[in-house]
């Protein structure tokens, strides 16, 4: 699978994946947060989300930011994710100062770099399975021939070869979810974030799509970021990162 | 494929909604064409006119006479080849609702005039050999199923009495814009009968047509002609056919105004509905936009699937719209076609038909469009859940 990815997304993502294996094991790290603080500002009020985060993550790592609601671990994702940019600090992914880019570029960077896997699958309802993890190849230079090949790779690690022609409203929670997890996958990208993943899915359905993601940061050698209330989702991560009203807590 | 799968099946994921905003499109474009068609038929006279001919009536109203011994002096005007007359009849065919124009008119001077009347050679014949003869229009024998041969009564309302003319001849026209829609009869019938019942109603006629041996001559055979007569008890105006048929639309002129205004409002009104329908749409879908966004693609592409939406679904309506347009103007021609005798769809109108539709489109997703291209991820993604 990731041979296929590789060849689909191109030279540099292999190299990225590889420099990835190499990064874990001499621990460099991959995503790097400095001083990053993040405020809202309503009226003449400042209230504080994140403040003064420093967070290292290896590539391959897999970690899990848990906390309680409105601790900022969601912001911290988008941040690291690049949907957010912080008021001040740095975050850089693979040496890229991410919050110094333009719109533009930071999109281009996300589709390159960044697989998405979020709570509510958010899968675009008028597409079919296939439809849906195809869709960040749309951004790429591929072939219809190279995407087809693609994608059914994905649906086949999922398991939902069966069930590429379903709209997302003709598939259970689970299977909706691997469709996301395939499509996150679908790029090869460098980084993986992934927002309470599990939850919206009862306990054995949260058991398959855990899995799912180890083996994805087993197997494929995948960095993953996962937001999480659940301990067990958290257990089964390398490392817990803990925030408390905006601050890390070691 | 990928991006107008995504636009078409985005288009009818609410099908009632798009149903109904299509309906709504299809009413607004017809009732556009259905408009300008009503108002283009009222200057289709005016523009079949001929150039070379002018017409010369009463300058204090056309619905004084001019006595018929003008046209010897008008012959002798520099200019004019030929003159010929016609009078308004305004007669009742069965009842009232039966409304055409028909007029008593110096046959073979007038039908030499016209030529754009096409008339078989020996119908043509047989019209200028029968005093009680008549000759019909195409679209107004169709109308009323008359045949060569048929007798025709007419009830005058001007000129008293029950008339029946022997329907000698079927004219058609030389052009797309002729009118055929008139009734012609002879005006020597008229005037014998008249002078016999009222002495005092007789060898006079509504207007002069002369013919022009030069149509750029027009201004100075107009004076000439009006000069002529000035200082006469019967003083008269003289103008271009085109001058003299635009006098008629100007009596309508506040009419056309209202119809062209209430054409456009209705474009505004279903602009306005479609406006609402595609911001409501986006807003349903900041979540999916967002989702897009995150994905990495850009916020055109957001911008340009919600315009290819709008777009996409306002130029189906503008072509439906446009094509239900024609049976409606040929019902609404078999109905009052004798009063608007050149009612056809043009070119034009149906250019601004297609127009108006994607105008319609473009402004209804503007606004749409232009927030679901500034929200930000973060945002767009809380909106689900």
């Amino acid at each position: 699978m990731t041979a296929a990815l590789q060849r689909a997304t191109g030279p540099a993502a292999a190299s990225a994946s590889e420099s990835g294996a190499v990064d874990r094991a001499s621990a460099m790290p991959l995503v790097s947060v400095r001083a990053l603080t993040k405020y809202y500002v309503r009226g003449d009020q400042v209230i504080p989300v994140l403040v003064d985060i420093d967070l290292d993550v290896a590539a391959g790592d897999y970690i899990a930011l848990m906390g309680p609601s409105g601790s900022g671990k969601s912001t911290l994702l988008n941040m690291i994710a690049g949907i957010d940019k912080p008021s001040s600090g740095e975050v850089r992914v693979a040496g890229v100062d991410i919050a110094r880019l333009s719109d533009a570029d930071l999109a281009l960077w996300r589709a390159t770099h960044v697989g998405f896997i979020f709570q509510f699958y958010n899968l675009m309802p008028v597409l079919t399975a296939f439809g849906n993890i195809e869709l960040p190849l749309q951004l790429t230079s591929l072939s219809r021939r190279e995407r087809r090949e693609r994608v059914e790779t994905a649906l086949a690690l999922v398991g939902l070869t069966d069930r590429a022609t379903h709209l997302p409203n003709e598939l259970s929670g689970g299977q909706q979810q691997r469709v996301a997890i395939a499509r996150a996958l679908i790029t090869d990208p460098t980084l993986i974030v992934a927002d309470e993943p599990t939850g919206d899915l009862d306990r054995t359905t949260a058991e398959e799509i855990l899995g799912l993601l180890e083996r994805l940061n087993d197997e494929l050698g995948k960095t993953v970021i996962m937001v999480t209330h659940d301990p067990k989702a958290a257990e089964k991560a390398h490392r817990l990162v803990h925030l408390e009203k905006g601050v890390l807590v070691v | 494929m990928f991006v107008p799968l995504l636009v078409l099946r985005n288009a009818f994921r609410h099908k009632l909604r798009t149903t109904l905003t299509i309906v709504g499109i299809i009413v607004a474009i017809a009732a556009f064409g259905m408009l300008r068609t009503i108002v283009d038929a009222w200057y289709a006279g005016a523009n079949a006119s001929s150039s070379a001919r002018l017409v010369t009536r009463s300058s204090v109203s056309l619905v004084f006479a001019l006595p018929l011994t003008y046209a010897q002096k008008i012959r002798q005007v520099d200019g004019i080849t030929s003159v010929a007359w016609a009078n308004w009849f305004g007669g009742v065919y069965i009842n009232e609702r039966n409304f055409f124009a028909q007029f008593a008119i110096s046959a073979p001077t007038y039908l030499a005039m016209y030529p754009e009347f096409v008339l078989p050679d020996d119908e043509r014949r047989a019209f200028l050999a029968d005093r009680v003869g008549a000759i019909a229009g195409r679209k107004l024998a169709d109308k009323y199923g008359w045949k060569v041969g048929d007798q025709i009564p007419l009830r005058g309302t001007i000129y008293p009495g029950t008339w029946t003319f022997n329907l000698r001849g079927i004219y058609d026209g030389a052009q797309e814009g002729t009118d055929t829609s008139t009734f012609f009869f002879h005006f020597d019938y008229l005037n014998e009968t008249i002078k016999r019942q009222f002495p005092g109603r007789g060898d006079q006629t509504g207007v002069f047509v002369e013919e022009l041996s030069n149509a750029d001559d027009a201004a100075a055979v107009s004076q000439a002609i009006d000069a002529t007569f000035k200082n006469s008890l019967a003083e008269t105006l003289t103008e271009t056919e085109k001058a003299f048929q635009l006098g008629f639309v100007a009596m309508s002129e506040a009419i056309l105004l209202a119809i062209q205004a209430v054409s456009f409002v209705v474009i505004v009104i279903i602009m306005a509905v479609m406006a609402n329908t595609m911001a409501m749409t986006a807003r349903e879908r900041y979540g999916e936009y967002a989702t897009l966004k995150a994905l990495g693609f850009s916020n055109g592409f957001v911008a340009m699937l919600i315009y290819a939406e709008s777009v996409g679904i306002a130029l189906l309506g503008g072509l439906l719209g446009i094509a239900a347009t024609f049976p409606l103007a040929n019902v609404f021609a078999s109905t009052i076609g004798a009063i608007l005798a050149g009612f056809k769809v043009s070119r034009e109108t149906l250019m601004m038909q297609l127009m108006a539709a994607l105008i319609i489109g473009v402004v209804a997703a503007a606004i749409p469009a232009w927030r679901a291209a500034r929200v930000r991820i973060v945002d767009g993604l809380r909106a689900i859940g």
